[in-house]
C-alpha cells in the first residue's frame, strides 16, 4: 500500500481512485489473474492427454480397455459439472486421505465414517491442519486442475475419438499395405492426420474451459470473478476505508473485456495451427491452401 | 539419481513427521466473508469483522492457534464434515436440520428476530416475492410462509434483487441489513419474524474435544462481560 494512502478519507478524485486500487484486495484481484492463466496453462494440456488417452482406448480392440474407455467419456460427459466439482472433488480428497490413513496410522482404533464425518490421522491429513494457508491454497488448485483435467478430458476425448474416425480409412490401409504394424499406423498416419479435423472441437472446449474457472472457488480457489464479485459489492464506511455503491458493473464490464481479449487472442491461435495443420491434407481446407500455393 | 530420490524421499519424511507432531495447536476456522458486520473481508483481504474478533479472542482463551478459512456459504457444511477445516463461524444460527448432521457449540448470539428490508414500507410480506440467501434460515422461513421466495448464493445479490425491483424484499438478520438501510433508498418494514436459535459455531459431531473446549471458553467470554462488549462493538445482535 502506497504511503499517501494511509488516511483515505481525505483524498479525492485520481488520488482515491489510486489508493483504492492497489488496497491488499485489489492486489488479489490481480494476482488471481495469474492463478487463472496458470490453471489454463496447466489444465489444457493435462486434459489433452486424458483425452487422448481416452480417445486410445476407446478405439482399443481390447474389449475391457475400450470399455473403460467408453464408461470414462460417457459418464463424465454425463454429470453435470457443478455436481461434479461439489461432491467429486471432495471424494477424491478424502479417497486421498483415506490410503494416506490406511499407510500412516494402521493402529487407528476408531472409524473413518462416523455418521456424517470423515475422520482420518492427523498425520493423514492432506494437507496437515498446520501446514501454512499457501499449502492448502496449492493443494486446492492440484484438486481444481486434476478435476478439470477429468471433466474436460471426458470431452476432448469424444473429440479425438471422432476425429480419429474422420481420417480416411483408405490411409489406414495404404499404411498397412506398405508393411507397416497396428501401432506403427497409429502413430505415423493416424495421429498427425487427426488433429485437423479435432480441431474445431478441442477449440470449443478451450473456450468454454476459459469461462468455466469460477467454479473454482468451489473448491476455495479465489479466482477472478470471485474478486470481482467481492470488490464490486457495496461496501459501507464502517467495513472499509473506500466506501462506495454497488460497483458490479465495473468489475464484471473489465471481466469482460479481459474474456473477450482472451477469446480473440484464443481465435488468432487457432485459425494459425488450423492453417498449419491443413497442409498437406485431403481436406477443403487442404485443398484450398495448395491452389492458393500453385 | 537414485540418491538423490532417496534423499528428497527421506526428507519429506522427516519434515511430514515433524509437522505432524506439532499438529494438535491449529484449528481451521471457516467462515464465508461475505456478511459484513459478522464477517467480511477487509480492505487487505483478510477476514474482518465480529466473528474475527470473538474468534481469535476464543482461541486465545483455549489456548489454540487459529488459521481463517473463508469458503462459499453452500458447500460450508460438506466441507466441515469431509475435513477441509476444524469449525464454521460465520453467522450459522442454530437449526435442528443443520443440528442433525453438525454439532454447535452453545449460542455467542442470543436468538434475534429477521428483518425485511424493502424498496417501499407497504410492502405486503405475505403475498409479495422475497429474497432470501440459498439455505438460510430466511430462505427456509419464506418457503414455508407462503409467500415467493427468490434465492440468492450470496447476501450482497439479495440486496441486489430488491434493488433491481427483482424481488419485493429480503428477508435476512437484522444486523446485516440494518448499515444497508442506513444509506437510505431502501427502508426497514416495521414486521420482523421470531426465527433462529441464537448463533453457534458449528463443529464436526465427532469433534467432542474441541467443542467443549470452545464452549468453555464462549462460557467465560459471557461470564466476563467480554462477549456482550463485542456484540455492543459490532452492533450484530442484543445481548446477553
Amino acid at each position: 500500500m502506497l504511503e499517501s494512502c494511509a488516511d483515505p478519507s481525505g483524498l479525492e478524485g485520481l488520488s482515491w481512485l489510486l489508493c483504492y486500487l492497489t488496497t491488499g484486495k485489489h492486489i488479489a484481484f490481480y494476482a488471481s489473474f495469474g492463478t487463472v492463466a496458470l490453471l489454463l496453462a496447466i489444465t489444457a494440456p493435462l486434459a489433452l492427454s486424458f483425452g487422448f488417452a481416452g480417445a486410445a482406448a476407446a478405439r482399443s480392440r481390447f474389449l475391457p480397455v475400450s470399455l473403460i474407455g467408453k464408461t470414462y467419456t460417457s459418464i463424465v460427459r454425463g454429470v453435470p459439472d457443478i455436481a461434479f466439482f461439489l461432491f467429486f472433488v471432495i471424494a477424491l480428497d478424502q479417497a486421498f486421505e483415506f490410503v494416506r490413513h490406511k499407510v500412516k496410522c494402521p493402529d487407528w482404533p476408531d472409524a473413518i465414517r462416523q455418521g456424517n464425518d470423515f475422520v482420518v490421522c492427523d498425520a493423514a491429513k492432506l494437507p496437515l491442519s498446520s501446514s501454512p494457508q499457501w499449502v492448502h491454497e496449492t493443494y486446492g488448485f492440484m484438486l481444481a486442475v486434476l478435476t478439470f483435467a477429468i471433466v474436460f478430458g471426458a470431452f476432448a476425448a469424444n473429440v479425438l475419438y471422432g476425429a480419429m474416425k474422420a481420417v480416411p480409412r483408405a490411409q489406414i490401409e495404404t499404411a498397412e499395405a506398405y508393411g507397416m504394424s497396428h501401432a506403427q499406423a497409429f502413430w505415423r498416419i493416424l495421429v498427425p492426420q487427426m488433429w485437423v479435423y479435432a480441431l474445431p472441437g478441442l477449440g470449443n472446449l478451450w473456450m468454454i474451459l476459459i469461462k468455466a474457472t469460477p467454479l473454482l472457488f468451489l473448491l476455495g480457489v479465489e479466482d477472478i470473478v470471485y474478486w470481482a464479485r467481492e470488490l464490486g459489492g457495496t461496501k459501507q464506511a464502517r467495513f472499509t476505508d473506500f466506501p462506495h455503491g454497488n460497483w458490479l458493473v465495473y468489475y464484471f464490464g473489465a471481466l469482460l473485456v479481459f474474456y473477450l481479449f482472451v477469446t480473440w487472442g484464443s481465435e488468432k491461435v487457432l485459425a494459425r495451427v488450423m492453417r498449419r495443420l491443413s497442409h498437406g491434407q485431403a481436406t477443403a481446407g487442404g485443398e484450398a491452401l495448395r491452389r492458393a500455393g500453385a | 539419481m537414485n540418491k538423490l530420490i532417496l534423499t528428497t524421499a527421506a526428507l519429506a519424511l522427516a519434515t511430514g513427521a515433524a509437522l505432524a507432531e506439532s499438529h494438535g495447536s491449529v484449528v481451521r476456522m471457516g467462515t464465508e466473508g461475505a456478511y459484513a458486520p459478522w464477517n467480511y473481508l477487509d480492505d487487505n483481504g483478510d477476514v474482518a469483522g465480529f466473528e474475527r474478533d470473538l474468534g481469535d479472542e476464543l482461541c486465545k482463551r483455549a489456548e489454540l492457534t487459529c488459521q481463517w478459512v473463508t469458503n462459499d456459504w453452500d458447500s460450508i457444511i460438506p466441507n466441515l464434515v469431509s475435513g477441509n477445516y476444524d469449525t464454521i463461524i460465520a453467522g450459522m444460527s442454530i437449526t435442528d436440520e443443520r443440528d442433525a448432521v453438525i454439532d454447535f457449540t452453545q449460542p455467542y448470539t442470543p436468538p434475534d428476530p429477521s428483518c425485511y428490508l424493502a424498496l417501499s414500507a407497504d410492502v405486503d410480506v405475505t403475498s409479495s416475492m422475497i429474497a432470501g440467501q440459498t439455505s438460510t434460515i430466511q430462505a427456509a422461513f419464506v418457503a414455508e410462509s407462503g409467500a415467493m421466495l427468490v434465492e440468492f448464493a450470496t447476501p450482497e445479490e439479495t440486496i441486489g434483487a430488491v434493488r433491481a425491483g427483482e424481488a419485493d424484499a429480503v428477508l435476512a438478520d437484522c444486523s446485516y441489513l440494518e448499515p444497508i438501510a442506513a444509506e437510505g433508498e431502501l427502508v426497514m418494514l416495521e414486521r420482523k419474524e421470531m426465527i433462529g436459535g441464537g448463533v453457534g459455531m458449528g463443529l464436526r459431531e465427532s469433534d467432542g474435544e474441541l467443542k467443549a473446549m470452545f464452549d468453555a471458553a464462549i462460557q467465560s467470554m459471557k461470564d466476563d462481560g467480554s462477549l456482550n462488549a463485542l456484540i455492543e462493538k459490532w452492533e450484530v445482535a442484543s445481548t446477553f
